[in-house]
């Protein structure tokens, strides 16, 4: 992904590159504001986007402040005590998007404990890091399986009755 | 590449380059050595101070060089504050200033002094009659910005210049967003500060410049030698100075023709984005603003986001002010002009320069409608 201010020849002057992304700066040391390839791509091309419906809904989640700032909201159906198919819709910033993408993967198919032990750092690592100034944004993906998963063990509880949200 | 980042920086001007590589590589001198080499350094800095007090329509000792447009505001406040301590210490300032202002505001509260947050409508103008009413007889500054860097509102200077001088207040204008981008002589508005920054206009980042009314009271804030009068101590920052002088030249004589094809072109994208995406809003369209800035809100979708995706298409805008960029709080400058702070969070700043070119619109019209389109179809709200 190169791009960079490329030279334009007659004037020397820096002008308008073509592609998309500036190479040199994976080469920043120290926390930057960027995002690295493997986050832009969760974020461009997010896994597991979408509803799931009411019928098939066995947990559900939704997190974040209902007025301001970011939110989620994340669908799961379980199935033999494992985490069958997951959905998540998101409205935040890049690292949101991409964080609730990658969680999604990393509990598909797993058992409803193993779900439960992803952490935050999990899923940092898992896309290879990001900023250190969007580090508040993972937060939300993994509190939104929790609490979809609690959704699903009061349902469990209450021997549920599959009404949704 | 489309730039519409402009409020944030714009491209050196090859014309300022080629006027500021002499004094990097043959007329090094220091301006304050006697002999001839450093007395040609000299010469260009004052002629640089001549041009610049010609396009602002003030006398060339009533303009100091600064390291930015940061420290033209910092100079201003706290020089104003420190050389008028024995009348007062009440500043008056608006909630939607730059960081540079607001924070320089805060840390002169800090140390003792008082400070009026004038609010702003809807429309993102300051209210007069409210100013009025937080004027008292120990005001010594008034501060309000010619333009916001966010949103582009112009705010009503010329009567706020009327009403500091008929209550004794000194006025400083943070015109950093508005020099070189209207016709018109910035002296001219009636303030006794104003401060600018060469890298909005063409010119090189690191230098700025601030008008002082003559006779206005100033404190320096770096002491040293007697550079600047006294009032900003350092050797002259020679090849900045000169090309800022130039850049400001070049930008006053284009001001005309250029603030009416920017504004063309900034209102065709806002007429056409605003029929191509449903809910979408132009925040500060109701009051007189910069041509060249357009703050739109899409509701639904984070601003940051539209900004790495378009970042992805080749296309540079912002969230809003570039200081806060990565700040996950949404720009105070919208929510006091009462955005739901969700609305805040979704807004979006393109900035037109004079490198803007007309089929750029459509590009950037195309690339956010799809934009937009994906992100709404992740998003949960």
């Amino acid at each position: 992904m190169a791009m960079g201010p490329q030279r334009t020849p007659d004037t020397g002057q820096q002008g308008p590159g073509d592609d998309p992304l500036p190479e040199q700066m994976e080469d920043l040391p120290g926390p930057v504001l960027y995002y690295n390839e493997l986050v832009l791509d969760h974020f461009t091309r997010p896994r597991n986007v979408g509803e799931l419906p009411p019928a098939e809904t066995d947990g559900f989640g939704v997190v974040g402040d209902p007025t301001c700032g970011d939110q989620l909201k994340l669908w799961i159906s379980v199935r033999g005590g494992r985490i069958a198919r997951i959905r998540f819709k998101s409205f935040g910033c890049p690292g949101a998007i991409a964080t609730s993408s990658m969680l999604t993967e990393l509990a598909q198919g797993r058992s409803l404990d193993e779900a439960r032990r992803i952490t935050d750092d999990d899923v940092i690592e898992a896309l290879g890091g990001i900023p250190e100034r969007k580090r508040h944004c993972s937060l939300l993906g993994v509190r939104g399986l929790h609490a979809a998963l609690s959704d699903w063990e009061a349902r469990r509880a209450s021997e549920g009755t599959r009404t949704d949200r | 590449m489309i730039y519409l980042d402009h409020n944030a920086t714009t491209p050196l001007d090859p014309r300022v380059l080629e006027a500021m590589l002499p004094y990097l590589r043959e007329a090094w001198g220091n301006p304050s050595s006697p002999y001839r080499f450093g007395q040609q350094a000299r010469a260009a800095v004052e002629r640089a101070r001549s041009r610049v007090a010609e396009c602002l329509g003030c006398r060339a000792d009533e303009v100091l060089f600064t390291g930015s447009g940061t420290e033209a505001d910092n100079l201003a406040l706290r020089g104003v504050l420190r050389a008028r301590r024995a009348r007062g210490r009440h500043v008056v300032t608006s909630a939607i200033e730059h960081p540079a202002v607001l924070r320089t505001c805060a840390a002169l509260e800090a140390d003792g002094c008082r400070i009026d947050y004038v609010p702003v409508g809807r429309d993102g103008v300051v209210d007069l009659a409210t100013v009025e009413g937080m004027l008292g007889p120990d005001t010594v500054l008034l501060s309000v910005m010619h333009a916001n860097n966010e949103t582009g509102v112009l705010q009503p200077i010329t009567e706020l210049a009327a009403l500091a001088r008929s209550r004794g207040v000194l006025l400083h204008v943070d015109a950093v967003q508005t020099a070189g981008k209207l016709p018109g002589r910035l002296a001219d508005l009636g303030a006794d500060l104003v401060s600018l920054s060469a890298h909005k206009l063409h010119g090189p980042k690191g230098v700025g410049a601030l008008y002082v009314r003559k006779g206005t009271p100033l404190d320096p804030l770096i002491t040293g030698g007697e550079h600047e009068r006294g009032l900003r101590a350092g050797t002259e920052n020679v090849a900045g100075i000169v090309g800022l002088a130039e850049a400001l030249a070049l930008a006053c004589a284009a001001a005309e023709s250029e603030a009416i094809r920017q504004a063309e072109l900034r209102d065709r994208l806002e007429r056409d984005l605003l029929a191509a995406i449903p809910g979408a809003r132009v925040n500060g369209a109701a009051a007189p603003r910069v041509p060249n800035t357009t703050n739109l809100a899409f509701p639904g979708v984070d601003g940051e986001s539209v900004v790495v995706a378009l970042d992805l298409r080749g296309i540079c805008c912002s969230t809003g002010s570039a200081c806060s960029t990565g700040d996950p709080e949404p720009s105070h400058v919208l929510l006091a002009m009462g955005l739901d702070p969700r609305d805040a969070q979704s807004s979006v700043r393109l900035s037109l320069g004079r490198e803007t070119r007309d089929e750029d619109i459509a590009t950037v019209l195309h690339a956010l409608v799809e934009v937009v389109g994906q992100l709404r179809a992740v998003s949960s709200l």
